[in-house]
């Protein structure tokens, strides 16, 4: 009997083991953020529309709002962009875009082209921001709660799915007061 | 001979000529010997997020650029290497570190080989012991009578 016993409890860790990499495998495409559960990264950059004025994260403070990390150089984000508009006509929650090492007159045509789906629009010519927010690879989205706390991180374009199931779920059910 | 000499040195060349290619990934000079030796250990420690499997220092993609930027900032106004590293822990994880820290959650990973050597080393003693008792109950060989 004990002869057997120790093979097979090796066995048996050895497919708990096995089994514990295999339900993880789908995480390992997206890093977890360290961010969420932490007060977002403050900042105050240029506003695309008027480079002489400042988008600050301190306005932003009150209010639900999805930070949404884009640039004209990035293909998934024209993917994205359609789901951004639709969410803008929802007006659940404002959408503040965080323009990444882009060119701004690039940046400027892309919304009069596919439509402006941001309330604001901060531009991180050197992506210092971008690294505060961890960010490592456009589109990137980070929900923050009206606390200034970052409550979820969507890693890739922002897709129906993603909206329903873990943005909406997010937030209160009322109506949201100043969006 | 002297072709086989050729030969190297050709190869040598090749293998220089490669390596200032690698070098030239990143461009940045520190201002002390010091700060050079910390900023270039610091960097390949580091890994870079877009291509993972790349340190900082050896990625050629921009934020792996901005990310050398950050560190050769930290350095210069005088952050420890430490500093640097809970700098990038706190924006992108552990991930980020090549050497991950000893934490709840990495420490199967530092222990599992320890662990693994003390299992191994248990049954070696156990065969070891057993071999010694059956050795001590052994009649010795077979005489070999030459009929056969």
């Amino acid at each position: 009997m004990n002869r057997f016993l120790l093979p097979l409890g090796a066995f048996v860790l050895l497919v708990i083991v096995l089994a514990i990499g295999i339900r993880h495998a789908p995480e390992k495409d997206v890093i977890a953020s360290p961010l969420i559960g932490k007060a977002a990264p403050a900042f105050a950059l240029p506003d695309l529309n008027d480079l002489s004025r400042t988008v600050r994260s301190s306005e932003l403070r009150g209010r639900w709002y999805l930070f949404n990390v884009w640039g004209t150089w990035c293909y998934e984000c024209r993917a994205e962009h359609q789901m951004l508009l639709e969410v803008q006509r929802a007006a659940v929650l404002p959408v503040i875009g965080l323009d990444w090492k882009d060119d701004d007159a690039q940046a400027r045509s892309w919304l009069t082209q596919l439509g402006n789906p941001y309330e604001r629009v901060a531009v991180d010519h050197l992506g210092r921001t971008a690294i505060d927010w961890g960010v490592y690879g456009a589109p990137e989205s980070f929900l923050v709660n009206p606390a200034g706390i970052v409550v979820y991180k969507l890693t890739g374009p922002l897709t129906r799915e993603a909206w329903t199931q873990e943005i909406l779920p997010r937030l209160p059910r009322q109506g949201l007061p100043g969006s | 001979m002297s072709s086989l000499a050729a030969r190297l040195a050709l190869v040598l060349l090749a293998a220089l000529a490669l390596g200032r290619v690698a070098l030239a990934v990143d461009p940045t000079q520190m201002p002390t010997p010091q700060l050079e030796a910390r900023y270039l250990a610091l960097t390949h420690e580091l890994r870079c997020m877009q291509c993972q499997n790349e340190s900082l220092a050896d990625s050629p993609v921009e934020l792996a650029a901005d990310l050398r930027a950050e560190v050769r900032d930290m350095l210069i106004a005088g952050k420890s290497d430490d500093e640097v590293r809970a700098f990038m822990v706190a924006r992108y994880g552990d991930f980020i570190l090549f050497r991950p820290r000893f934490t709840a959650r990495t420490a199967w990973l530092w222990l599992a080989p320890g662990i693994l050597l003390l299992i191994g080393a248990a049954v070696l003693v156990r065969v070891i012991v057993k071999r010694g008792a059956l050795l001590a109950t052994d009649p010795g060989p077979v005489e070999d009578d030459g009929r056969s």
